[in-house]
């Protein structure tokens, strides 16, 4: 019984949860209702992996109003595997969020705090669930909205100034795409994403059709933050509370980067989306722009959150390099990078907040010597960052291996040397956080600091640990990214 | 115990030891007892394979699958098997070279050092025995993870930026070189698995493609200091003498040139390279680096570096000989993996007996120093008999391989460049020998000295011993390299 709508409930339970948490308005109340509802969540969602695996789609008719009519929940190989990120990093970071959300932010607006990361974490499995076009777009706002409050309740004063930037840009994305959704309704008469893909073709290559596909795409790549529309997202990243920008980079980005997916291949379809626009060579050139460019940009921060956001904007060109490539091995590449990219940032920026709450600063100047006094802290950054590097037995490295495959079945060498030399300068970042947390004398924070407490420590390790793990074993992951890959080529939907 | 299970065994051992190492840290006796331990059963462990694999036998354990149909896996072929037991014996040596040498420094951090150092072991293991490129590219990778720790182990800047240069160059030249190689290797023919013959013949791959594959290949494999990319082995002397010694004239470098034969023999096939001009240009840079670093290593007055640069000269030997493609230059090539070891690991500890008992790091210091440290001088003068390849020492005997394998493939210029080379390893090395024994302190030492600690004493002088003996034991390296060099 509950099985059946268990595509709802996975949605739902976070979403009521949220308004749960405001009536009791007491922060402790608020950290076990959001704990619950992100831990069942994500048991909601490796059941529906495990039927989806079992049986193939599910289509769950909201109200039971049959689709295209009513809004439909359609799960499939690709966005399972979404929801299964997503949800799990939010059972990772729940649990993580109370000392640090302590820490960080003032007690009155605690209880606030979790009830919007339960709103976020709503809106993200929404848009990985929905069928809908239109719901998407509903969903996107909620996720946006609740995460432009969650930045400004960062303590640091700039944070109010990137909530703002964040919502400016955000709210131009999210116009974008409802502008191309509505182009989409005006030509076919439908917003159910199945229904679309099988009218589009009447209208395909109409100048609407066309300006909605650029409409999404630059709607979406403002929330991917694909350079050189990132402009938002170091500061994001930056100032909000720490737990919470580990769930965000882990997250928001990857779903965003989904939705484009499923409109590229399912809706569009592969040989409209890269036939009648440049969209090929675009992403090409912008993937590696950001690869470059973004990962230059990382290596002269001098604080460990703007260096590891400026590597998100560069990682995040890996997965749209794998869109460009347009072949199995690359889409593989690109899908299983959500995950690993995923999990790799959302370790890092558990143990940048392990350091915030022992150092109250992630300043490069104050992480000086931090090697000796949280040993543990810095020995799991080096791992995580040894996964962005993509060296093997890492889950960084699985990306990479799929990716420069992509680049040599698609015939081409030059573009099959950009991941791993864009590694070379994960490589450079990375290793000035060695050479500051193990060769510099102490600064005097890190001299008086001890090692963060096991509540941080357990979860963040946890992570920097399932880096690791995924770099052996591939099964899950790549078996997963494999059939995503499939069922995008195959345009089914 | 059976062969398979040898294998895990191998790389269990010295993991465990560096486990157990880091559980005795406040126990320095029983920590350097566990190093010790772990080096013997390792290497009893590494001998018990020998002789299946010298029987015939290729044993193998396939653990589970990396990537789809591609498994972590490990097989025991002769050449892997003669780099494994080179590097485990001579890690029993070192070993106690170690205890010589950081105790008498008084080095800081040593239960690290020796950690790491197991760890490295296992590291080369995994090397030694892989099965496939995948399994083969974790562990070099790893190897210069746990290196790095070792080379900076001062963590003063100078080891920083000896670390920089060190990561630089091994990351740099497996990342982007050697990665890409393996995976176009893998697209080409499905599969990264070691096979006699190789697995490329077939590939649908022109010449000048053929070329340039190997050449990302060998400039890949960083560890082999195929000059232009040599500069990291100077860079890492800045690192404790046993370090230099165990893995920065065994361990590393030797995975370096072992990866290197092995992708020529394993991977290409040396029948498929044969006769394609478009790979001539391998004995060419080869022998370049012989030279070129032969007349740098004349001119370094510090005597770590004039090592380090002799070591490059020495490595592009195996390189050179692999490139000539008869199996009488692979059999040479595999022999001086094992002579060129035990050579130059006597030189290093004697480099750091010296530094241990009287300070002295330049080769302009050391007039007379033979009269106070003369079973190190004694020591130093084998090996070095032994690099510039003068009977009865064991370099001798892999140069006379490669130099009939030069006449086997009608190379003339490799000939020459063997013996411009043999010269000069001759005119850097000679001159130590001769002002250590023959001429007169020049100034009085700032503190009266003899050898340096019986531990490192005992190590140099039984890897000169080994020098001498191994010709006469040989016949175990030379079926191992025959067997690998095929008919």
């Amino acid at each position: 019984m509950i099985g059946q709508h268990l595509p709802a409930l996975v949605v739902v339970v976070p979403l009521v949860a949220a308004p749960l948490i405001v009536l009791a308005r007491r922060g402790a109340a608020g950290w076990a209702i959001a704990t619950a509802a992100s831990l069942a969540s994500f048991a909601m969602a490796v059941a529906l992996l495990l039927q989806v695996r079992a049986a193939g789609v599910i289509s769950y008719a909201i109200g039971s109003w049959p689709p295209p009519w009513g809004i439909e929940y359609r799960v499939d190989a690709v966005n399972a595997f979404v929801l299964v990120l997503v949800t799990a990093l939010a059972a990772v970071v729940a649990p993580y969020a109370r000392r640090s959300i302590a820490a960080e932010v003032p007690a009155d607006q605690q209880y606030l705090c979790y009830a919007m990361l339960c709103l976020v974490l709503a809106g993200l499995a929404g848009i990985a669930i929905t069928g809908d076009a239109f719901n998407l777009f509903v969903f996107l706002e909620i996720s946006s909205l609740a995460t432009y409050v969650l930045i400004a309740l960062g303590r640091d004063r700039r944070a109010l100034l990137a909530s703002y930037q964040y919502l400016i840009m955000g709210t131009i994305g999210a116009t974008f795409y409802v502008i191309g959704v509505g182009l989409l309704y005006l030509m076919t008469g439908t917003l159910n994403l199945a229904d679309l893909a099988a009218r589009i073709g009447e209208v395909q290559g109409s100048r609407p059709v066309l300006a909605a596909l650029a409409f999404i795409t630059v709607g979406l790549c403002l929330k991917i933050a694909l350079f050189p529309l990132h402009y938002w997202l170091p500061n994001a990243y930056a100032y909000a509370p720490s737990a919470f920008t580990a769930f965000l980079a882990g997250t928001a980005t990857k779903v965003s980067i989904y939705a484009l997916l499923r409109f590229y291949f399912s809706v569009f379809g592969e040989a409209a989306t890269f036939g009648a626009l440049p969209m090929r060579e675009i992403f090409l050139v912008l993937s590696i722009a950001a690869m470059f460019l973004a990962s230059l940009a990382a290596v002269f921060q001098d604080n460990l959150k703007h260096m590891l956001a400026y590597s998100s904007v560069g990682q995040i060109g890996y997965i749209t390099l794998g869109i460009s490539l347009d072949n199995q091995a690359g889409l593989t590449g690109s899908v299983v990078h959500l995950f690993n990219h995923g999990i790799t940032k959302a370790a890092l920026f558990l143990l940048a907040g392990a350091l915030v709450f022992r150092l109250h600063s992630v300043r490069f100047a104050d992480l000086a010597g931090v090697g000796r006094s949280m040993p543990l802290t810095a020995a799991g950054i080096v791992v995580g960052g040894l996964s962005l590097v993509g060296v093997p037995g890492m889950a960084g490295f699985v990306t990479k291996w799929y990716l420069v495959r992509g680049a040599l079945d698609a015939g081409s060498w030059a573009i099959a040397f950009t991941p791993v030399v864009s590694s070379l300068i994960a490589l450079w970042y990375v290793w000035r956080f060695v050479e500051t947390a193990y060769f510099r004398a102490p600064s005097a924070a890190a001299a008086a600091a001890k090692e963060a407490p096991a509540i941080l420590l357990v979860p963040a390790l946890g992570l920097a640990f399932a880096c690791i793990y995924f770099g052996f074993d591939t099964s899950f992951t790549v078996g997963a990214a494999d059939a995503a890959a499939r069922t995008l080529l195959g345009g089914a939907r | 115990m059976s062969p398979a299970s040898a294998i895990l065994a191998a790389l269990a051992i010295p993991t465990a030891g560096a486990v157990l190492i880091v559980a005795c840290g406040r126990a320095p006796n029983l920590r350097e007892a566990v190093t010790l331990a772990s080096a013997g059963l390792l290497l009893a462990t590494v001998a018990a394979l020998v002789g299946p694999v010298l029987a015939g036998a290729r044993p193998a354990v396939v653990l589970f699958d990396l990537l789809p149909g591609i498994p972590l896996a490990f097989e025991v072929e002769p050449l892997g098997m003669l780099f494994a037991l080179v590097a485990s014996g001579l890690w029993i040596v070192n070993s106690l070279y170690s205890i010589g040498y950081m105790r008498g420094n008084d080095e800081p951090h040593q239960t690290r050092f020796y950690a790491c150092f197991a760890l490295a072991l296992a590291a080369t293991m995994g090397v030694a025995f892989s099965a496939n490129l995948l399994t083969l590219f974790g562990f070099y990778e790893l190897l210069t993870l746990v290196t790095y720790p070792l080379v900076t182990h001062h963590g003063d800047d100078a080891a920083r930026r000896g670390g920089r240069v060190y990561l630089g160059y091994l990351m740099v030249t497996s990342i982007v070189f050697l990665l890409p190689a393996i995976i176009a290797t893998w697209a080409l023919t499905g599969t990264t698995d070691f096979r006699p013959g190789g697995i490329l013949a077939g590939a649908p791959l022109s010449n000048a493609a053929l070329g340039g594959l190997l050449a990302l290949y060998m400039f890949g494999i960083g560890k082999a200091a195929l000059m232009p990319v040599h500069r990291w082995l100077p860079a890492a002397m800045v690192a404790p003498t046993p370090v230099s010694a165990l893995l920065h004239a065994v361990a590393v470098v030797k995975a370096g040139v072992f990866v290197a034969v092995k992708v020529v023999v394993y991977v290409f096939g040396a029948e498929m390279l044969a006769g394609v001009r478009a790979v001539d240009w391998l004995p060419t840079v080869a022998g370049f680096t012989i030279v070129a670093a032969s007349v740098v290593a004349l001119r370094a007055d510090n005597l770590k570096r004039r090592l380090a640069y002799s070591t490059v000269s020495q490595l592009s030997y195996v390189v050179l000989a692999a490139a000539l493609l008869v199996p009488l230059s692979i059999v040479g090539a595999i022999l001086h993996i094992a002579t060129h070891a035990v050579g130059k690991i006597t030189l290093f500890f004697a480099a750091g007996a010296i530094y241990t008992a009287a300070h002295k790091t330049e080769v302009s210091q050391l007039d007379g120093i033979g009269r106070r440290m003369p079973w190190t001088m004694a020591a130093f003068t084998v090996g070095a008999l032994s690099l510039i390849g003068i009977p009865p020492a064991a370099g001798f005997f892999s140069k006379w391989y490669m130099v009939q394998g030069t006449a086997a493939a009608g190379n003339w210029v490799a000939l020459a460049v063997i013996g411009v080379s043999t010269l000069l390893n001759a005119a850097y090395f000679l001159p130590i020998v001769y002002a250590a024994f023959f001429r007169p302190e020049r100034v009085a030492p700032a503190h009266d000295h003899g050898e340096a600690p019986l531990a490192s004493v005992a190590a140099l002088v039984i890897t000169a011993a080994a020098t001498l003996v191994l010709p006469f034991f040989g016949s175990i390296p030379l079926a191992l390299a025959r067997a690998a060099a095929g008919p």
